[in-house]
């Protein structure tokens, strides 16, 4: 999804520099309200953080016979809520575009607006959604990490189609090659980094139970019986 | 094995499946460069569909060598599973402690059914 340094024309990294950037602003605000008022919190946002780090950094194959990686902007999203991706998002753009030449400044705008805004919202959102129709945690992570990783993509394309239309076909036909590049390659790694984060999830559920029950992921299912500790120490 | 640990286990095993069924059906074979990256690969498609377009900015820093390349994702990564290990251990030791003043404190206070991920021995109760 790292469009490349120059590669996006300066109107449109303008542009997407300009819808990201508002995004960014209040994450960061609500990432220093969150550690403010939950410093116990730091450690899983930084466990967050890294969880983009290590997935962002994996490049898989995949069936179409070319690599991708996974973005990891589920889980935050789901723990944190999609602003705090906002800003852990950026973070690991900026280590990639100033350090490994993936990605760019000049397209950060753009990269940033689908990895680290649309995705942890769409995953996010299908998360919430699922969990209000009843279904169950882990399958509700799985289809939210899912959403945020593939939704990344899908916009990806878009933006390069919309910056490059195909001069027969248009946006659609730039938008039919772009996103077989990216969306298509990338729907078995969305299952990958389904399953990951449900992995990650599962064992947040069995070493932190009291924070995942404060950020309303798990509901206390021992009514009148609240975590002991934030350090998750649960009392039978 | 605990069946959490069990679990756990399927899962990874199934990521890895995901990722290596691609190379071992050699779903590349029909690409002249197998497995390229699809960043690369969506440049390529811009310069099909606008010859002419010209990258207006280049990197400020670019690794010199695909080696050095594949050394800072490297650091990235493990920076990141550093991190995820560094957590993870934290809350297993603290929870092991305060098992354990528990079960100094008194006997009968009893240790949580909060059981681990079961990949380390579990404590003793």
């Amino acid at each position: 999804m790292h469009i490349a340094e120059g590669f996006l024309p300066p109107v449109h990294a303008v542009a997407w520099g300009a819808a990201s950037a508002p995004f960014v602003v209040h994450g960061a605000r609500s990432l220093i309200r969150e550690v403010r008022e939950h410093p116990e919190s730091t450690l899983l946002l930084g466990a967050s953080g890294a969880f983009t780090f290590v997935l962002s950094a994996l490049k898989l194959p995949s069936v179409t016979g070319s690599c991708s990686h996974p973005t990891g902007t589920g889980l935050g999203a789901i723990l944190f809520r999609p602003p705090v991706m906002a800003v852990l998002g950026t973070i690991t753009l900026l280590f990639q575009a100033l350090l490994l030449a993936h990605g760019g400044l000049t397209t950060l705008g753009a990269n940033v607006f689908s990895m680290a805004v649309v995705g942890p919202w769409a995953g996010y959102g299908l998360y919430r959604l699922l969990r209000r129709s009843g279904v169950p945690l882990m399958a509700a992570v799985f289809f939210g990490a899912f959403a945020a990783d593939l939704s990344t993509y899908c916009v990806t394309s878009v933006q390069l189609a919309l910056a490059f239309p195909d001069p027969g076909s248009g946006f659609t036909g730039a938008l039919a090659k772009f996103g077989a590049v990216f969306a298509l390659t990338q729907i078995p790694l969305a299952v990958s980094e389904g399953l990951l984060t449900v992995l990650v999830m599962r064992m947040l559920v069995q070493s932190s139970r009291g924070e995942l029950t404060r950020l309303g992921v798990l509901v206390t299912s021992v009514a009148g019986r609240k975590p002991a500790k934030p350090s998750g120490a649960v009392t039978p | 094995m605990s069946r959490d640990a069990r679990i756990n286990t399927v899962l990874l095993l199934l990521v890895a499946a995901l990722a290596a069924l691609p190379l071992v059906l050699g779903l590349g074979d029909h690409k002249e460069e197998p497995f390229t990256g699809a960043d690369a690969e969506a440049e390529t498609a811009i310069t099909e569909i606008d010859p002419d377009y010209e990258p207006w900015f280049s990197p400020l820093y670019e690794p010199p060598s695909g080696e050095v390349e594949s050394a800072l994702f490297a650091l990235q990564a493990a920076i990141g599973a550093g991190v995820l290990a560094y957590y993870f251990g934290l809350r297993r030791g603290r929870r092991q402690g305060e098992d354990r003043a528990r079960e100094q404190a008194g006997p009968g206070a009893g240790a949580g059914p909060g059981d681990g991920d079961g990949a380390v021995p579990e404590r003793t109760v």
